[in-house]
């Protein structure tokens, strides 16, 4: 018999629609405007791993967006000031208990801030979206409070306070072991990477935010995306990119920067993307010259993040997946 | 057919290091800003192994070229168990070793379910329910009314289930396989 009932359950829709409401509210109490920018775009972000589904759009090549990212920020040169937006975004082939190649995110920004701003905002935001449950942040048996301070600690501090590696010079016999130890075997080609990805994904972020929300900050410079680079905040001041992640529970919530604001090495970087999809033999993708106008012209001083509100419910409401917290995933759960 | 990550769900068949698996759990993850990975747990259908492996987003893997057919056992001659593909009605042999479990529950001209990996017979599976003859067992004590009283019997294909105290030598019995439990005596 054909599947058709929805695989969230009518509690779990209930908690997504006030999950949604207190975050809308949370923005306008803020005075952000709400806006809305197309989900299909002649030019998705440029990352060498994110990669947006194609669609034919009357005979003309498009993309669903795997961000509103670029969009927003031509708004904010525009002058919107603070904005957010509530909406879909995209990602092919990314499916597990915690990817649906559809989703749905909050991105906002925040003219005048910096990535220390925006985390504040970030952990006031969480802490009202779990006020609608129990106040915990719940995945299996493992229940984070959110009525503490939530940590900040740099990508390089929390890489070897869980490994005793430095992940700038990564010992990588010792990180093989460790993920054997963790019943991961790496595939037979994997380079420093590859290994350094897989242990962040298998040993550390599942021990991330037990006790308390973490924010991870200071990424290392080759994993910048679209944050600042300045002197960072490990003890050598040594030059990382201001952006952070939230870790609650073992899992990651969202992906904020201290925006980079520099027309020309935005083009950089996002040739460079396109150079690495072409070296992993995917298609280069159409540079969103709009976006960089935009940049030229002059984008505010300003912070923003990206949440993942499909995960935020599935914590709040203790659910095993993000499918749990969607009606209709794209693909059920494994 | 080469299967992308997306594929590695779980009851889909692959083939890695030129053996066939079954995957059983996978997920995806995707830490960093980096590569993705999928890491499937998986089992060997030779040799009934369980792994872990992980593979990159970008690598293609091999779908197993398993198909299961309705085959008829024939007869065993001392070394090899014979079978029949009932649509082709070509015959193929077992070695006790491959057979497993399912050896005890073989009865000549009853249909199997067979596993054949690139046309090679892999793996067979008794139905649920067959019926033997019991050829060894003690006789039941007259007057033991005791509920749920029950002894070992060993039947034709030396597979050994218990049976009440009614049950005899030379009886025919059903049973679940599954379990090697009894079910009931039958009419022969």
């Amino acid at each position: 018999m054909t599947d058709w009932r929805p695989t969230a359950s009518p509690e779990a829709l209930r908690l997504r629609a006030r999950v949604f409401g207190a975050v809308r509210r949370f923005f306008e109490e803020r005075g952000s405007l709400e806006v809305e920018t197309p989900c299909i775009v002649a030019s998705p972000g440029v990352d060498a791993w994110l990669d947006a589904p194609a669609v034919d759009l009357d005979g003309v090549r498009a993309f669903l967006a795997t961000s509103p990212e670029y969009a927003m920020k031509r708004l904010l040169a525009a002058g919107s000031g603070p904005i957010h937006q509530i909406g879909p975004a995209f990602r092919a082939g990314e499916v597990g208990r915690l990817h649906e190649p559809q989703f749905t995110m909050v991105e906002w920004y925040e003219p005048g801030a910096d990535d220390d701003g925006c985390m504040d905002t970030t952990e006031a935001l969480v802490r009202t979206a779990a006020a609608v449950g129990d106040g915990h942040l719940t995945r299996g048996r493992v229940r984070c409070p959110v009525d503490v301070p939530f940590q900040r600690t740099t990508f390089r501090a929390v890489f070897q306070e869980h490994t005793g590696v430095d992940p700038l010079d990564p010992d990588l016999a010792r990180l093989g072991r460790l993920l054997r130890a963790a019943g991961v075997r790496p595939p037979g080609d994997s380079g420093a990477e590859d290994v350094l990805d897989l242990v962040l994904g298998a040993v550390i972020q599942p021990e991330l935010g037990h006790e308390a929300p973490v924010f991870v900050t200071d990424w290392p410079t080759d994993r910048a995306a679209l944050a600042r680079l300045r002197p960072g905040r490990d003890p050598d001041r040594a030059i990382t990119a201001a952006r952070f992640e939230l870790y609650a529970a073992g899992v990651e919530l969202c992906n904020g920067y201290h925006e980079l604001s520099d027309a020309e090495e935005q083009r950089t970087r996002i040739e460079n993307e396109n150079r690495r999809r072409m070296e992993h033999g995917k298609e280069a993708y159409p540079v969103d010259e709009r976006f960089l106008a935009a940049l030229a012209h002059g984008l505010p001083d300003c912070a923003g993040n990206a949440l993942g509100l499909d995960r935020l419910v599935m914590l709040v409401g203790g659910l095993p997946d993000v499918a749990s917290s969607r009606a209709f995933p794209m693909q059920a759960s494994p | 057919m080469l299967l992308s990550h997306t594929d590695l769900r779980k009851g889909v068949k692959v083939e890695i290091d030129g053996q066939p698996f079954l995957i059983i759990d996978s997920d995806f993850v995707k830490p960093g800003k980096g590569q993705a990975f999928t890491r499937v747990r998986i089992r060997n259908y030779l040799n009934g192994n369980t792994i872990e492996r992980t593979i990159k987003s970008n690598e293609k893997t091999q779908k197993a070229d398993i198909e299961g057919k309705t085959c008829q056992y024939l007869y065993a001659d001392g070394e090899y168990f014979h079978f029949m593909d009932g649509e082709t009605y070509d015959q193929f042999q077992f070695t006790e070793e491959a057979l497993g479990d399912t050896v005890k529950w073989l009865v000549e001209n009853l249909n199997y379910d067979v596993l054949f990996w690139g046309g090679k017979p892999l793996s067979v599976d008794a139905p649920n329910h067959v019926e033997l003859e019991i050829t060894q067992c003690d006789p039941g004590v007259r007057g033991d009314t005791a509920q749920g009283a029950t002894k070992p019997a060993t039947l034709s294909t030396g597979a050994v289930v218990n049976v009440p105290l009614f049950v005899e030598e030379g009886d025919w019995i059903k049973v679940d396989t599954r379990s090697a439990s009894y079910i009931e005596r039958v009419k022969n």
